[in-house]
């Protein structure tokens, strides 16, 4: 996975410019960040802390308390698969055996060609038509082996 | 004259091709040199007919699902425009039985409107609760709210008119109301299919909670995983503040309420309205010890409203129609309507919306028509992750609170997780158990160091190792955590185990395949 362009850490300051005299904006800020830079690096860390007045280790333990935050980037792609009880009932695992299989990579990991990143979610609110996938933030239900084969096919 | 043609933009809908199935109709119809209208509604909860078109037609609307984007050339042919047979229709969809025999009044609108256009939603009631609010004083909104008998709709089921109060008699520079649009259950989307299909419901009752209750400020704390309802709110919210709902005057009545949505970041403990202020603050989703109670001391230490999304989205009509009008719907101390979710294993799943008293059989076999897969339904989840497991024998237990208590179950949210006989209760008790260890907020030991340890034995238990010694100790980690943790999730973690061992021993005590 490409690392992080100093460059882009810049973008780091403008964000953190734009929230600090809101009420409680760190989760904003984390949020903002992952979206522009991917993820949030570790040098990433100092430049938020400094802004809004906090320590590195009380941003770090905002970061690293909550799933959806990550310190490295991941594939082009992300596919999450609901593992909740909902989409168990219609046989999620066996989907989500297909898809370990398919792509040769275990929940948290990225294709070998740095595609795919495969993410486990708890409940996608799609539970009516379960099993349920997000990729790229999309969602798809009522989803079959063959239906998510078309659907990978389709971002390649 | 143009043809409205109805296909939602509901995120369940759109997971099942009708983004597609809207832009080959805008296609086909500019190719024939039709002229046609395409609104994007929210859906009405028949998720079996999704991607479920309405076309407007003189009498009713007539519905054709479930439609893709291959079949849309065929309905152009058949003269759908007109409401014209095809077998994909399913008639004037208000006159679907499953749709007909519901009591709709806090999604009223869904799946009627364009929910981002505030003409249709005050063509269509929309206001009218914060109209008859800014006529009255604070105490007396409140008083609508208690006396209309609402309860939470989170989960925990408190008179919200009781919160509100806690809050009114406050007094203090800054309070907020905040809304929990956190839902984190398996088997819930009601507030997920109200914030896409109506958000300005949701936003008029905040502002009613505040104009009540003296609050300038409130937040919408809406789950990450919801990035279609994060596209309409924050549309949404902006189309209020354009139209002065929102902002330095509400409406001109010189009273302030402002609202920003802010997001989560996939913590299920985020859910519970303590570990939801701290991360509304910035902070750790850990959960805090109460007293003091949010109403009291809450978000950044001032007097708070948390509220679910359905309980406030409740309150326009309440205000509209009078405290009265919504407790007439009920039973008991469950007033007012409840709009349950059907989903899993069934063949017509999605959201009725009833007065509290539907039995579970008749949400299982009379709206859901049996299981999807055509095998005997063997059990049901009520009410999330911490909800118990209940067998075919106990479907003739009525929903409301009172009654699912009585027989050791739980509402919750009032999602409905349906499952045929090839359930595994065995592996679903383990789920619910590494679903803990793996949301717990790390804050109490029981639950932290429970969890991992009954995932730990459950195991052995699977596997057939002492059975017996290996349920005896698994019962004891359940009772350290049903009365030694902080919060629901150690707290609540053993209805489903101890529901499974109860009502299906069989699933424990040898290696099912
Ligand atoms: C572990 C846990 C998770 C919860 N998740 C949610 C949730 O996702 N949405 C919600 O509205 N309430 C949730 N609740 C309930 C809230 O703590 C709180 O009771 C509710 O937001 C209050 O609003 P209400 O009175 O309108 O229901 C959860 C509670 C617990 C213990
Ligand atoms: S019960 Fe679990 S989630 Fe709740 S406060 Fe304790 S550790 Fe946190
Ligand atoms: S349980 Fe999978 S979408 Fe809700």
């Amino acid at each position: 996975m490409q690392p992080v362009d100093p460059q882009e850490l810049e973008k780091v300051g403008g964000i953190v410019a734009r929230w600090q005299n809101r009420p409680g904006p760190l989760l904003e800020v984390l949020h903002e960040v992952q979206e522009a830079l991917g993820c949030i690096p570790a040098d990433a860390v100092g430049p938020i802390a400094a802004g809004l007045n906090l320590s590195r280790a009380e941003v770090h333990g905002v970061v690293s308390f909550y799933h959806y935050f990550r310190e490295h980037r991941v594939g082009r792609h992300q596919l999450e698969v609901c593992r909740a009880e909902a989409c168990q009932s219609m046989h999620s695992q066996v989907l989500i055996d297909h898809i370990k299989k398919r792509l040769d990579v275990d929940f948290h990991a990225t294709t070998a060609d740095g595609a795919i990143t495969l993410l486990p979610v708890y409940c996608l609110g799609n539970c009516a038509c379960a099993p349920a996938v997000m990729i790229d933030g999309e969602l798809h239900g009522r989803v079959t082996p063959q239906r998510l084969d078309e659907l990978l096919k389709a971002l390649s | 004259m143009s043809v409205t043609i109805y296909v939602p933009g509901d995120s369940g809908a759109l997971s099942l091709g009708a983004q597609a199935v809207a832009e080959q109709i805008a296609k086909l119809a500019a190719q024939r040199n039709l002229a046609v209208r395409i609104v994007r509604n929210g859906s009405r909860g028949l998720y079996w007919l999704e991607p479920l078109v309405e076309v407007q037609c003189a009498a009713a609307r007539i519905g054709y699902g479930p439609v893709a984007a291959a079949d849309v050339a065929g309905l152009f042919d058949a003269g759908f425009l007109q409401g014209a047979a095809h077998p994909l229709c399913v008639g004037p969809v208000e006159e679907i039985p499953y749709f007909k025999q519901q009591q709709r009044l806090t999604f009223e609108r869904v799946g009627r409107i364009d929910p981002l256009s505030l003409d249709d939603y005050r063509a269509h009631g929309g206001f009218a609760g914060l109209t008859r609010a800014l006529s009255m004083e604070g105490a007396a909104i409140v008083k609508a709210v208690t006396d209309s008998g609402l309860r939470g709709r989170g989960g925990a089921a408190f008179p919200t008119g009781i919160k509100w109060k806690t809050v009114l008699d406050q007094t203090a520079d800054q309070k907020y109301v905040t809304c929990n649009a956190d839902e984190g259950d398996s088997g819930t989307f009601a507030d997920r299919m109200l914030m896409e299909g109506d958000p300005f419901t949701l936003i008029e009752g905040m502002i009613i909670a505040g104009i009540a209750v003296g609050a300038t400020q409130g937040f919408i704390y809406c789950r990450i995983e919801y990035p279609h309802a994060i596209k309409v709110l924050r549309a949404a919210i902006a189309a209020c503040i354009a139209q002065g709902y929102l902002g330095a005057s509400v409406c001109g009545s010189g009273k302030r309420f402002d609202l920003q949505l802010r997001l989560g970041a996939g913590a299920y403990i985020c859910g519970e309205e303590t570990s939801m202020l701290e991360s509304l603050e910035g902070k750790r989703g850990e959960v805090r010890v109460r007293p003091p109670l949010p109403a009291i001391q809450g978000l950044f230490g001032q007097p708070t409203i948390v509220n679910n999304v359905i309980s406030l989205a409740s309150v326009p009509i309440i205000l509209a129609k009078g405290a009265d009008f919504y407790r007439e719907f009920g039973v008991g101390r469950s007033r007012g309507t409840l709009p349950i979710q059907l989903a899993g294993n069934v063949k017509r799943g999605g959201l009725i919306e009833l007065a509290f008293g539907t039995s579970i059989q008749e949400l299982l076999y009379g709206y859901g028509g049996g299981s999807a897969s055509g095998r005997p339904i063997r059990a049901v989840q009520i009410g999330g992750p911490l909800g118990a497991y209940i067998p075919a024998s106990q479907f003739d237990t009525v929903l409301d609170y009172e009654a699912l208590a009585g027989i050791g179950a739980l509402l919750g949210h009032g999602g409905v997780v349906v499952f045929d006989d090839t359930v595994h209760m065995g592996k679903m008790a383990r789920y619910a158990l590494e679903f803990c260890a793996k949301e717990s907020c790390g804050k109490c030991t029981p639950c932290r160091i429970g969890s991992t340890r009954g995932t730990e034995v459950m195991d052995r238990v699977l596997a057939g190792v002492e059975v017996e010694a290996n349920l005896e100790l698994l019962n004891d980690l359940c009772e350290t955590m049903l009365h030694g943790s902080l919060c629901g999730l150690g707290g609540m973690t053993p209805f489903p185990v101890q529901s499974a061992l109860k009502h299906f021993p069989e699933d424990f005590h040898h290696v099912r395949h």
